[in-house]
Protein backbone atom coordinates (compact mmCIF):
# COMPACT_ATOMS: atom_id res chain seq x y z
CA UNK A 1 0.00 0.00 0.00
CA UNK A 2 2.61 2.62 1.40
CA UNK A 3 4.80 1.90 -1.92
CA UNK A 4 1.45 1.80 -4.45
CA UNK A 5 0.59 5.47 -2.93
CA UNK A 6 4.44 6.94 -3.78
CA UNK A 7 4.24 5.97 -7.10
CA UNK A 8 1.49 7.67 -7.46
CA UNK A 9 2.53 10.90 -6.14
CA UNK A 10 5.71 10.19 -7.84
CA UNK A 11 3.49 9.99 -11.50
CA UNK A 12 1.73 13.00 -10.12
CA UNK A 13 4.75 14.89 -9.73
CA UNK A 14 5.93 13.55 -13.23
CA UNK A 15 2.66 14.61 -14.82
CA UNK A 16 2.62 17.82 -13.87
CA UNK A 17 6.17 19.12 -14.84
CA UNK A 18 4.94 17.95 -18.25
CA UNK A 19 2.95 21.36 -18.72
CA UNK A 20 3.20 20.78 -22.64
CA UNK A 21 0.46 17.76 -22.28
CA UNK A 22 -2.40 20.22 -20.74
CA UNK A 23 -2.90 22.26 -24.61
CA UNK A 24 -2.59 19.02 -26.17
CA UNK A 25 -4.84 16.98 -23.99
CA UNK A 26 -7.61 19.63 -24.42
CA UNK A 27 -7.31 20.12 -28.18
CA UNK A 28 -7.80 15.96 -28.41
CA UNK A 29 -10.69 16.08 -25.77
CA UNK A 30 -12.27 18.79 -28.15
CA UNK A 31 -11.60 16.75 -31.35
CA UNK A 32 -13.19 13.61 -29.82
CA UNK A 33 -16.07 15.70 -28.50
CA UNK A 34 -16.76 16.87 -32.08
CA UNK A 35 -15.85 13.35 -33.51
CA UNK A 36 -18.37 11.90 -30.92
CA UNK A 37 -21.28 14.10 -32.06
CA UNK A 38 -20.69 13.77 -35.37
CA UNK A 39 -20.55 9.70 -35.72
CA UNK A 40 -22.90 9.47 -32.41
CA UNK A 41 -19.68 7.03 -30.87
CA UNK A 42 -20.96 7.47 -27.33
CA UNK A 43 -24.55 6.46 -26.05
CA UNK A 44 -26.86 9.23 -25.59
CA UNK A 45 -27.37 8.86 -21.94
CA UNK A 46 -23.61 8.90 -21.47
CA UNK A 47 -23.38 11.90 -23.60
CA UNK A 48 -26.01 13.37 -21.28
CA UNK A 49 -24.20 12.63 -18.07
CA UNK A 50 -21.12 13.88 -19.48
CA UNK A 51 -22.74 17.21 -20.21
CA UNK A 52 -24.34 17.70 -16.92
CA UNK A 53 -20.45 17.39 -15.70
CA UNK A 54 -19.52 20.06 -17.57
CA UNK A 55 -22.41 22.04 -16.49
CA UNK A 56 -21.92 21.41 -13.17
CA UNK A 57 -18.05 22.13 -13.50
CA UNK A 58 -19.16 25.98 -14.67
CA UNK A 59 -21.46 26.62 -11.76
CA UNK A 60 -19.24 25.01 -9.30
CA UNK A 61 -15.81 27.04 -10.36
CA UNK A 62 -18.86 29.86 -10.47
CA UNK A 63 -20.25 29.38 -6.90
CA UNK A 64 -16.49 28.74 -5.95
CA UNK A 65 -14.96 32.29 -6.78
CA UNK A 66 -17.45 33.81 -4.20
CA UNK A 67 -17.80 31.16 -1.37
CA UNK A 68 -13.90 29.80 -1.94
CA UNK A 69 -11.30 31.90 -3.21
CA UNK A 70 -13.54 35.04 -1.99
CA UNK A 71 -15.03 33.60 1.68
CA UNK A 72 -18.46 35.31 1.16
CA UNK A 73 -21.31 32.76 1.40
CA UNK A 74 -23.82 32.79 -1.28
CA UNK A 75 -26.49 30.21 -1.43
CA UNK A 76 -29.26 32.00 -4.44
CA UNK A 77 -26.96 30.86 -7.35
CA UNK A 78 -29.47 28.49 -8.64
CA UNK A 79 -31.19 32.18 -9.10
CA UNK A 80 -28.35 33.52 -11.58
CA UNK A 81 -28.98 30.26 -13.33
CA UNK A 82 -32.31 30.40 -13.83
CA UNK A 83 -32.05 33.87 -14.95
CA UNK A 84 -29.52 32.58 -18.05
CA UNK A 85 -31.57 29.54 -18.44
CA UNK A 86 -34.62 31.91 -19.13
CA UNK A 87 -32.68 33.92 -21.55
CA UNK A 88 -30.70 32.41 -23.37
CA UNK A 89 -34.73 30.20 -23.96
CA UNK A 90 -36.71 32.72 -24.72
CA UNK A 91 -34.11 33.83 -27.55
CA UNK A 92 -33.55 30.88 -28.93
CA UNK A 93 -37.40 29.94 -29.11
CA UNK A 94 -39.12 33.07 -29.20
CA UNK A 95 -36.61 36.34 -30.76
CA UNK A 96 -34.77 34.43 -32.89
CA UNK A 97 -36.19 32.91 -36.38
CA UNK A 98 -36.29 29.27 -35.83
CA UNK A 99 -34.05 28.17 -38.71
CA UNK A 100 -31.16 30.47 -37.45
CA UNK A 101 -31.63 29.14 -33.72
CA UNK A 102 -28.82 26.49 -34.21
CA UNK A 103 -26.10 29.52 -35.50
CA UNK A 104 -27.70 31.97 -33.18
CA UNK A 105 -27.26 30.13 -30.06
CA UNK A 106 -23.47 30.73 -28.51
CA UNK A 107 -25.27 34.37 -29.03
CA UNK A 108 -28.17 33.39 -26.71
CA UNK A 109 -25.87 31.65 -24.20
CA UNK A 110 -23.59 35.02 -24.00
CA UNK A 111 -26.78 36.85 -23.87
CA UNK A 112 -28.47 35.07 -20.87
CA UNK A 113 -24.63 34.96 -18.89
CA UNK A 114 -24.93 38.94 -19.44
CA UNK A 115 -28.37 39.53 -18.18
CA UNK A 116 -27.22 37.47 -15.03
CA UNK A 117 -23.65 38.94 -14.64
CA UNK A 118 -25.63 41.96 -14.52
CA UNK A 119 -27.99 40.96 -12.14
CA UNK A 120 -25.17 39.93 -10.30
CA UNK A 121 -24.70 43.69 -9.26
CA UNK A 122 -27.65 43.71 -7.47
CA UNK A 123 -26.11 40.78 -4.76
CA UNK A 124 -22.95 42.72 -5.31
CA UNK A 125 -23.95 46.08 -3.63
CA UNK A 126 -25.32 44.45 -0.57
CA UNK A 127 -22.24 42.77 -0.13
CA UNK A 128 -20.36 46.03 0.26
CA UNK A 129 -21.73 46.51 3.69
CA UNK A 130 -23.37 42.62 4.86
CA UNK A 131 -21.04 39.58 5.11
CA UNK A 132 -20.73 36.28 6.85
CA UNK A 133 -24.54 35.02 7.79
CA UNK A 134 -26.15 37.82 6.50
CA UNK A 135 -25.14 38.10 3.08
CA UNK A 136 -26.38 34.35 2.97
CA UNK A 137 -29.51 35.44 3.56
CA UNK A 138 -29.66 38.23 0.96
CA UNK A 139 -28.37 35.65 -1.71
CA UNK A 140 -31.20 33.47 -0.18
CA UNK A 141 -33.74 36.05 -0.02
CA UNK A 142 -32.69 36.88 -4.16
CA UNK A 143 -32.93 33.36 -5.17
CA UNK A 144 -36.49 33.13 -4.05
CA UNK A 145 -36.94 36.13 -5.72
CA UNK A 146 -36.12 35.15 -9.28
CA UNK A 147 -37.96 31.94 -8.85
CA UNK A 148 -41.59 33.85 -7.96
CA UNK A 149 -40.48 36.36 -10.35
CA UNK A 150 -40.54 33.88 -13.11
CA UNK A 151 -43.55 32.21 -11.88
CA UNK A 152 -45.65 35.46 -12.15
CA UNK A 153 -44.10 35.99 -15.86
CA UNK A 154 -46.90 34.87 -17.96
CA UNK A 155 -44.81 35.17 -21.32
CA UNK A 156 -42.10 32.57 -19.65
CA UNK A 157 -44.83 30.41 -18.85
CA UNK A 158 -45.18 30.96 -15.42
CA UNK A 159 -44.70 28.35 -12.50
CA UNK A 160 -46.01 25.66 -15.97
CA UNK A 161 -42.60 26.01 -17.06
CA UNK A 162 -40.98 27.02 -20.67
CA UNK A 163 -40.57 24.85 -23.66
CA UNK A 164 -40.04 24.53 -26.96
CA UNK A 165 -35.89 24.57 -26.77
CA UNK A 166 -33.71 22.70 -29.59
CA UNK A 167 -31.17 20.34 -27.98
CA UNK A 168 -28.45 22.49 -29.39
CA UNK A 169 -26.14 22.04 -26.04
CA UNK A 170 -23.38 19.73 -27.71
CA UNK A 171 -20.70 17.83 -26.15
CA UNK A 172 -18.32 20.37 -27.68
CA UNK A 173 -20.19 23.52 -26.64
CA UNK A 174 -20.69 22.60 -23.24
CA UNK A 175 -16.73 21.66 -23.37
CA UNK A 176 -15.63 24.91 -24.92
CA UNK A 177 -17.77 26.49 -22.29
CA UNK A 178 -15.98 24.78 -19.72
CA UNK A 179 -12.64 25.77 -21.10
CA UNK A 180 -13.41 28.99 -21.31
CA UNK A 181 -15.18 29.30 -17.23
CA UNK A 182 -11.70 27.51 -16.39
CA UNK A 183 -9.58 30.18 -18.27
CA UNK A 184 -10.85 33.25 -17.05
CA UNK A 185 -11.39 32.27 -13.50
CA UNK A 186 -7.59 31.16 -13.72
CA UNK A 187 -6.55 33.88 -15.54
CA UNK A 188 -8.28 36.67 -12.95
CA UNK A 189 -7.56 34.61 -9.82
CA UNK A 190 -3.41 34.81 -10.57
CA UNK A 191 -3.76 38.57 -11.19
CA UNK A 192 -3.89 41.53 -8.93
CA UNK A 193 -7.97 41.32 -8.43
CA UNK A 194 -7.18 37.54 -7.66
CA UNK A 195 -5.31 38.52 -4.89
CA UNK A 196 -7.93 41.16 -3.61
CA UNK A 197 -10.43 38.27 -3.95
CA UNK A 198 -8.35 36.13 -1.74
CA UNK A 199 -7.57 39.25 0.61
CA UNK A 200 -10.82 39.74 1.36
CA UNK A 201 -11.38 35.92 2.41
CA UNK A 202 -8.54 36.42 4.28
CA UNK A 203 -8.94 39.77 6.29
CA UNK A 204 -11.38 41.99 4.65
CA UNK A 205 -10.65 45.01 7.19
CA UNK A 206 -6.84 44.35 6.57
CA UNK A 207 -7.18 44.01 2.83
CA UNK A 208 -9.04 47.72 2.75
CA UNK A 209 -6.22 49.05 4.43
CA UNK A 210 -3.49 47.14 2.32
CA UNK A 211 -5.03 49.36 -0.70
CA UNK A 212 -7.16 47.18 -2.10
CA UNK A 213 -10.40 48.40 -3.11
CA UNK A 214 -12.46 45.81 -2.06
CA UNK A 215 -16.07 47.41 -3.43
CA UNK A 216 -14.48 46.65 -6.77
CA UNK A 217 -12.96 43.27 -6.14
CA UNK A 218 -16.99 42.26 -4.92
CA UNK A 219 -18.06 44.02 -8.16
CA UNK A 220 -15.96 42.57 -10.26
CA UNK A 221 -16.30 38.61 -8.73
CA UNK A 222 -19.88 38.62 -8.14
CA UNK A 223 -20.23 39.52 -12.41
CA UNK A 224 -17.65 36.99 -13.25
CA UNK A 225 -19.45 34.68 -11.04
CA UNK A 226 -23.33 35.23 -11.95
CA UNK A 227 -22.01 35.36 -15.89
CA UNK A 228 -20.75 31.83 -15.37
CA UNK A 229 -23.85 30.47 -13.49
CA UNK A 230 -25.83 32.32 -16.38
CA UNK A 231 -23.93 30.60 -18.95
CA UNK A 232 -24.64 26.79 -17.25
CA UNK A 233 -28.35 27.99 -17.23
CA UNK A 234 -28.06 28.47 -20.91
CA UNK A 235 -26.57 25.35 -21.61
CA UNK A 236 -28.61 23.34 -18.93
CA UNK A 237 -32.04 24.33 -20.71
CA UNK A 238 -31.17 23.82 -23.90
CA UNK A 239 -29.77 19.90 -22.97
CA UNK A 240 -33.11 19.85 -20.69
CA UNK A 241 -35.04 21.04 -23.39
CA UNK A 242 -37.73 22.37 -20.47
CA UNK A 243 -36.91 24.03 -17.54
CA UNK A 244 -39.39 25.28 -15.04
CA UNK A 245 -38.98 27.82 -11.75
CA UNK A 246 -39.08 25.12 -8.84
CA UNK A 247 -35.50 23.66 -11.16
CA UNK A 248 -33.74 26.54 -9.79
CA UNK A 249 -34.78 26.58 -6.36
CA UNK A 250 -32.79 26.44 -3.13
CA UNK A 251 -32.30 22.62 -3.58
CA UNK A 252 -30.47 23.80 -6.60
CA UNK A 253 -28.52 26.21 -4.76
CA UNK A 254 -27.60 23.37 -2.30
CA UNK A 255 -25.98 21.12 -4.95
CA UNK A 256 -23.69 23.37 -6.05
CA UNK A 257 -22.85 24.14 -2.92
CA UNK A 258 -22.24 20.48 -1.76
CA UNK A 259 -19.87 20.61 -4.86
CA UNK A 260 -17.81 23.15 -3.91
CA UNK A 261 -17.19 22.16 -0.60
CA UNK A 262 -16.53 18.26 -1.51
CA UNK A 263 -14.10 19.35 -4.56
CA UNK A 264 -12.21 22.23 -2.02
CA UNK A 265 -12.55 25.40 -1.83
CA UNK A 266 -10.47 27.89 -3.54
CA UNK A 267 -9.25 25.57 -6.07
CA UNK A 268 -9.61 25.20 -9.57
CA UNK A 269 -9.02 21.69 -9.76
CA UNK A 270 -11.09 21.11 -6.65
CA UNK A 271 -13.96 22.53 -8.83
CA UNK A 272 -13.78 20.13 -11.16
CA UNK A 273 -13.08 17.07 -9.28
CA UNK A 274 -16.22 17.60 -6.66
CA UNK A 275 -18.77 18.45 -9.36
CA UNK A 276 -17.11 15.27 -11.57
CA UNK A 277 -17.51 12.79 -8.89
CA UNK A 278 -20.60 14.18 -7.04
CA UNK A 279 -22.74 14.17 -10.43
CA UNK A 280 -21.10 10.74 -11.76
CA UNK A 281 -21.72 9.64 -7.83
CA UNK A 282 -25.27 10.08 -8.12
CA UNK A 283 -25.63 8.41 -11.42
CA UNK A 284 -23.94 5.67 -10.27
CA UNK A 285 -25.99 5.48 -7.50
CA UNK A 286 -29.44 5.47 -9.16
CA UNK A 287 -29.94 1.74 -8.75
CA UNK A 288 -29.87 2.54 -5.24
CA UNK A 289 -33.34 4.48 -5.82
CA UNK A 290 -34.41 6.61 -2.88
CA UNK A 291 -31.01 5.51 -0.70
CA UNK A 292 -28.74 7.58 -2.34
CA UNK A 293 -30.26 10.38 -0.81
CA UNK A 294 -29.17 9.07 2.25
CA UNK A 295 -25.64 7.84 1.15
CA UNK A 296 -24.80 11.39 -0.14
CA UNK A 297 -25.11 13.64 2.65
CA UNK A 298 -23.44 10.70 4.94
CA UNK A 299 -20.53 10.85 2.08
CA UNK A 300 -20.23 14.43 2.83
CA UNK A 301 -20.75 14.44 6.98
CA UNK A 302 -17.55 11.91 6.87
CA UNK A 303 -16.01 14.41 4.14
CA UNK A 304 -16.54 17.19 6.21
CA UNK A 305 -14.69 15.63 9.69
CA UNK A 306 -12.16 13.91 8.30
CA UNK A 307 -11.34 16.73 5.20
CA UNK A 308 -13.31 19.75 6.26
CA UNK A 309 -11.60 21.77 3.41
CA UNK A 310 -13.14 18.81 0.53
CA UNK A 311 -10.61 16.92 -1.87
CA UNK A 312 -8.66 19.54 -3.27
CA UNK A 313 -9.18 22.44 -0.88
CA UNK A 314 -6.81 25.46 -1.13
CA UNK A 315 -4.75 23.94 -3.21
CA UNK A 316 -4.32 23.51 -6.99
CA UNK A 317 -3.02 21.36 -9.61
CA UNK A 318 0.41 22.74 -10.96
CA UNK A 319 -1.24 22.76 -14.40
CA UNK A 320 -3.60 25.62 -13.82
CA UNK A 321 -0.71 27.65 -12.38
CA UNK A 322 1.13 30.57 -14.15
CA UNK A 323 4.96 29.72 -13.88
CA UNK A 324 5.29 33.52 -12.95
CA UNK A 325 3.08 33.26 -9.71
CA UNK A 326 4.99 29.36 -9.33
CA UNK A 327 8.18 29.70 -9.67
CA UNK A 328 8.43 33.68 -8.37
CA UNK A 329 10.85 33.47 -5.67
CA UNK A 330 13.09 31.04 -7.40
CA UNK A 331 13.17 33.19 -10.80
CA UNK A 332 13.89 36.42 -8.45
CA UNK A 333 16.66 34.68 -7.08
CA UNK A 334 18.63 33.00 -10.59
CA UNK A 335 17.70 36.19 -11.67
CA UNK A 336 19.76 38.20 -8.63
CA UNK A 337 22.44 35.19 -9.08
CA UNK A 338 22.77 36.23 -12.87
CA UNK A 339 23.19 39.81 -12.06
CA UNK B 1 4.50 71.39 5.76
CA UNK B 2 3.08 68.80 7.80
CA UNK B 3 2.29 65.60 6.94
CA UNK B 4 -0.33 64.62 9.34
CA UNK B 5 -2.94 67.59 10.62
CA UNK B 6 -5.75 66.32 12.78
CA UNK B 7 -7.63 69.23 14.45
CA UNK B 8 -10.39 68.75 17.06
CA UNK B 9 -11.11 65.33 15.94
CA UNK B 10 -14.27 64.48 17.37
CA UNK B 11 -15.72 60.37 17.70
CA UNK B 12 -18.54 59.12 19.19
CA UNK B 13 -20.02 55.36 19.43
CA UNK B 14 -23.23 55.68 20.31
CA UNK B 15 -23.19 58.61 22.15
CA UNK B 16 -20.05 57.89 23.74
CA UNK B 17 -16.93 59.73 23.02
CA UNK B 18 -14.14 57.87 22.29
CA UNK B 19 -11.92 60.67 20.95
CA UNK B 20 -12.48 63.95 21.99
CA UNK B 21 -10.95 67.42 21.15
CA UNK B 22 -8.17 65.50 19.53
CA UNK B 23 -5.04 67.78 17.77
CA UNK B 24 -1.90 66.28 16.64
CA UNK B 25 0.61 67.73 13.93
CA UNK B 26 3.25 65.54 12.30
CA UNK B 27 5.96 66.84 10.46
CA UNK B 28 7.94 65.11 8.21
CA UNK B 29 10.58 62.32 9.58
CA UNK B 30 9.21 62.62 13.31
CA UNK B 31 8.74 59.77 15.17
CA UNK B 32 5.81 60.23 17.82
CA UNK B 33 4.24 57.71 20.35
CA UNK B 34 1.03 57.55 21.46
CA UNK B 35 0.45 56.18 24.98
CA UNK B 36 -2.43 55.96 27.51
CA UNK B 37 -4.56 52.94 29.61
CA UNK B 38 -6.52 50.55 27.53
CA UNK B 39 -9.49 51.94 26.21
CA UNK B 40 -7.79 55.11 26.17
CA UNK B 41 -9.22 55.52 22.54
CA UNK B 42 -5.74 55.28 20.83
CA UNK B 43 -6.56 52.35 18.26
CA UNK B 44 -9.44 54.32 17.88
CA UNK B 45 -7.15 57.48 16.16
CA UNK B 46 -5.59 55.02 14.16
CA UNK B 47 -9.17 53.99 12.77
CA UNK B 48 -9.77 57.66 12.59
CA UNK B 49 -6.67 58.08 10.08
CA UNK B 50 -7.11 55.27 8.42
CA UNK B 51 -10.74 55.62 7.41
CA UNK B 52 -11.98 52.28 9.61
CA UNK B 53 -13.97 55.23 10.80
CA UNK B 54 -15.00 58.57 9.85
CA UNK B 55 -14.62 60.75 12.49
CA UNK B 56 -17.89 62.64 13.88
CA UNK B 57 -16.01 65.89 13.74
CA UNK B 58 -12.78 67.64 13.02
CA UNK B 59 -10.61 67.23 10.23
CA UNK B 60 -7.37 65.12 9.28
CA UNK B 61 -5.40 66.64 6.07
CA UNK B 62 -2.51 64.17 5.24
CA UNK B 63 -0.11 66.32 2.93
CA UNK B 64 -2.48 68.75 2.88
CA UNK B 65 -5.31 67.11 1.39
CA UNK B 66 -8.63 66.34 3.48
CA UNK B 67 -9.08 62.74 4.17
CA UNK B 68 -11.80 62.46 6.33
CA UNK B 69 -14.77 60.64 4.69
CA UNK B 70 -12.26 58.58 2.49
CA UNK B 71 -12.15 54.98 1.69
CA UNK B 72 -9.53 53.09 3.71
CA UNK B 73 -8.01 51.84 0.39
CA UNK B 74 -8.28 55.18 -1.01
CA UNK B 75 -6.64 56.64 2.20
CA UNK B 76 -3.85 53.88 2.18
CA UNK B 77 -2.84 54.52 -1.09
CA UNK B 78 -2.31 58.18 -0.74
CA UNK B 79 0.49 57.12 1.12
CA UNK B 80 -0.73 55.97 5.03
CA UNK B 81 0.13 52.43 5.97
CA UNK B 82 -0.32 50.49 9.41
CA UNK B 83 -0.03 47.40 10.85
CA UNK B 84 -2.69 46.27 13.65
CA UNK B 85 -2.54 45.37 17.31
CA UNK B 86 -3.53 41.83 16.88
CA UNK B 87 -1.48 40.41 14.00
CA UNK B 88 -3.80 40.66 10.41
CA UNK B 89 -1.82 38.98 8.02
CA UNK B 90 -3.49 37.08 4.99
CA UNK B 91 -2.68 33.61 7.34
CA UNK B 92 -3.59 31.13 4.21
CA UNK B 93 -1.39 33.10 1.98
CA UNK B 94 2.16 33.03 1.39
CA UNK B 95 4.48 35.43 2.57
CA UNK B 96 5.17 36.38 -1.36
CA UNK B 97 1.39 37.11 -1.90
CA UNK B 98 0.86 38.80 1.43
CA UNK B 99 3.33 41.38 0.27
CA UNK B 100 1.92 41.42 -3.36
CA UNK B 101 -1.15 42.40 -2.29
CA UNK B 102 0.30 45.70 -0.90
CA UNK B 103 0.57 46.61 -4.25
CA UNK B 104 -2.93 46.44 -5.75
CA UNK B 105 -3.38 50.45 -5.88
CA UNK B 106 -0.41 50.67 -8.17
CA UNK B 107 -1.82 47.93 -11.16
CA UNK B 108 -2.79 50.04 -14.13
CA UNK B 109 -3.77 46.94 -16.24
CA UNK B 110 -7.22 46.16 -16.68
CA UNK B 111 -9.45 43.21 -15.57
CA UNK B 112 -9.07 42.52 -19.41
CA UNK B 113 -5.61 42.57 -20.21
CA UNK B 114 -5.24 40.44 -17.12
CA UNK B 115 -7.74 38.13 -18.80
CA UNK B 116 -5.87 37.99 -22.06
CA UNK B 117 -2.37 38.25 -20.34
CA UNK B 118 -2.01 41.40 -22.79
CA UNK B 119 -0.56 44.89 -22.45
CA UNK B 120 1.36 46.14 -19.59
CA UNK B 121 -0.04 42.91 -18.09
CA UNK B 122 3.24 40.64 -18.21
CA UNK B 123 5.37 43.90 -17.22
CA UNK B 124 3.61 44.85 -14.16
CA UNK B 125 3.14 41.72 -12.73
CA UNK B 126 7.16 41.39 -13.13
CA UNK B 127 7.73 44.50 -11.48
CA UNK B 128 5.31 43.47 -8.26
CA UNK B 129 7.41 40.13 -7.73
CA UNK B 130 10.82 41.72 -8.46
CA UNK B 131 9.60 44.66 -5.54
CA UNK B 132 8.19 42.40 -3.42
CA UNK B 133 11.23 40.01 -3.36
CA UNK B 134 13.73 43.14 -3.33
CA UNK B 135 11.55 44.45 -0.43
CA UNK B 136 11.42 40.83 1.47
CA UNK B 137 15.15 40.71 1.15
CA UNK B 138 15.66 44.22 2.23
CA UNK B 139 13.98 42.84 5.36
CA UNK B 140 15.41 39.28 5.70
CA UNK B 141 12.15 37.62 4.70
CA UNK B 142 12.90 36.69 1.18
CA UNK B 143 13.97 33.06 2.55
CA UNK B 144 10.53 32.71 3.71
CA UNK B 145 8.64 33.70 0.72
CA UNK B 146 6.96 30.55 -0.31
CA UNK B 147 5.52 29.67 3.40
CA UNK B 148 2.37 29.98 4.48
CA UNK B 149 2.40 33.55 6.53
CA UNK B 150 0.60 31.41 9.63
CA UNK B 151 3.62 29.24 10.00
CA UNK B 152 6.34 32.17 10.73
CA UNK B 153 7.55 32.38 14.14
CA UNK B 154 5.77 35.31 16.14
CA UNK B 155 8.20 37.63 15.57
CA UNK B 156 8.88 37.05 11.79
CA UNK B 157 4.87 37.54 11.40
CA UNK B 158 5.27 40.97 12.69
CA UNK B 159 8.40 41.93 10.93
CA UNK B 160 5.98 40.59 7.58
CA UNK B 161 3.37 43.30 8.70
CA UNK B 162 5.45 45.95 8.82
CA UNK B 163 6.83 44.70 5.05
CA UNK B 164 3.47 44.36 3.93
CA UNK B 165 3.01 48.06 5.26
CA UNK B 166 5.99 48.95 3.74
CA UNK B 167 5.13 47.28 0.33
CA UNK B 168 2.50 49.90 -0.49
CA UNK B 169 4.80 52.70 -0.33
CA UNK B 170 3.86 54.70 2.73
CA UNK B 171 5.17 58.07 4.15
CA UNK B 172 3.54 57.89 7.33
CA UNK B 173 3.85 54.63 9.03
CA UNK B 174 1.47 53.85 11.99
CA UNK B 175 2.66 50.76 14.38
CA UNK B 176 -0.24 49.26 16.86
CA UNK B 177 1.62 48.20 19.85
CA UNK B 178 4.50 46.73 17.67
CA UNK B 179 6.12 44.88 20.50
CA UNK B 180 3.15 43.25 21.74
CA UNK B 181 3.87 40.07 23.31
CA UNK B 182 8.05 40.81 22.72
CA UNK B 183 10.47 40.04 25.51
CA UNK B 184 13.30 42.96 26.87
CA UNK B 185 15.31 41.20 24.38
CA UNK B 186 13.31 41.48 21.40
CA UNK B 187 12.37 45.05 22.21
CA UNK B 188 15.90 45.92 21.72
CA UNK B 189 16.06 44.96 18.24
CA UNK B 190 12.86 46.09 17.77
CA UNK B 191 13.87 49.62 18.60
CA UNK B 192 16.84 49.51 16.01
CA UNK B 193 14.61 48.03 13.47
CA UNK B 194 12.11 50.78 13.60
CA UNK B 195 14.59 53.84 13.94
CA UNK B 196 16.66 51.90 10.46
CA UNK B 197 12.93 51.74 8.37
CA UNK B 198 12.83 54.95 9.13
CA UNK B 199 15.94 55.61 7.51
CA UNK B 200 15.77 53.80 4.97
CA UNK B 201 12.16 54.63 4.47
CA UNK B 202 12.43 58.13 4.75
CA UNK B 203 8.94 57.66 7.08
CA UNK B 204 7.05 59.42 9.24
CA UNK B 205 6.10 57.17 12.24
CA UNK B 206 2.96 57.17 14.68
CA UNK B 207 2.97 54.26 16.76
CA UNK B 208 1.32 53.26 19.81
CA UNK B 209 2.95 51.41 22.74
CA UNK B 210 2.44 50.35 26.18
CA UNK B 211 6.46 49.39 26.79
CA UNK B 212 7.64 52.68 28.47
CA UNK B 213 11.04 51.24 27.86
CA UNK B 214 10.53 51.96 23.70
CA UNK B 215 8.28 54.92 23.64
CA UNK B 216 10.88 56.98 26.28
CA UNK B 217 14.03 55.74 24.09
CA UNK B 218 12.93 56.24 20.17
CA UNK B 219 9.99 58.78 20.26
CA UNK B 220 10.86 62.42 20.16
CA UNK B 221 7.32 63.59 21.05
CA UNK B 222 4.82 61.85 23.35
CA UNK B 223 0.83 62.08 23.30
CA UNK B 224 -0.87 60.97 26.76
CA UNK B 225 -4.17 59.96 26.16
CA UNK B 226 -7.11 59.34 28.91
CA UNK B 227 -10.90 58.42 28.31
CA UNK B 228 -10.93 59.70 24.55
CA UNK B 229 -8.89 62.87 25.95
CA UNK B 230 -4.74 64.54 25.25
CA UNK B 231 -3.95 65.03 28.62
CA UNK B 232 -0.62 65.78 27.90
CA UNK B 233 1.66 65.98 25.60
CA UNK B 234 5.60 66.75 24.90
CA UNK B 235 9.15 65.32 25.60
CA UNK B 236 9.42 62.04 27.01
CA UNK B 237 11.23 63.10 29.65
CA UNK B 238 8.98 65.51 30.77
CA UNK B 239 6.09 63.85 30.52
CA UNK B 240 7.86 61.06 33.19
CA UNK B 241 7.37 64.16 35.22
CA UNK B 242 3.90 65.32 34.06
CA UNK B 243 1.30 65.18 37.62
CA UNK B 244 -1.95 64.10 35.58
CA UNK B 245 0.03 61.35 33.60
CA UNK B 246 1.50 59.81 36.99
CA UNK B 247 -2.08 60.00 38.39
CA UNK B 248 -3.69 58.23 35.35
CA UNK B 249 -1.02 55.39 35.50
CA UNK B 250 -0.37 55.08 39.24
CA UNK B 251 -3.39 56.53 40.74
CA UNK B 252 -4.14 59.67 42.61
CA UNK B 253 -1.20 61.53 43.66
CA UNK B 254 -2.16 62.44 47.52
CA UNK B 255 0.06 65.00 49.08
Amino acid sequence: MMINTSRIRQFKEKLETKRWLLPALLVFVFALSLVIQQFELLDPYVQLIIMYVGINIILTLSLNLINGYMGEFSVGHAGFMAIGAYVASFLTVKVFPADMAAWLFPLAVMAGGAVAGVVGLVVAFPSFKTRGDYLAIVTLAFGMIVKSVIENIDALGGPRGFLGMEKLSTLPWVFFWVLVSVWVIRNLIYSNFGRGVLSIREDEIASDLMSVNTNHVKVLAFTVSSFFAGIAGGLFAHLLQFINPRAFDIIKSTDILIMVYLGGIGSIAGSVIGATVYTVLLEVLRPMGIWRMVFMPLVLVLLMIFRPRGIMGLREFRWFVPVRDMLASRLWREKKAGT
Amino acid sequence: MSVLKAENVTHYFDGLAAVSGFNLNLEPYELVGIIGPNGAGKTTIFNLITGVYKATRGSISFDGAEIVGRTPSAITALGIARTFQNIRLFKELSVLDNVRIAHYARVKYSPVEALLHMGRFQKEEEEIIGHSMDLLAFLKLDAYADEVSKNLPYGLQRRLEIARALATRPQLLLLDEPAAGMNPNEVSQLMEFIKWIRKEFDLTILLIEHQMHLVMNICERLLVLDFGETIAEGLPRDIQKNPRVLEVYLGEVKC
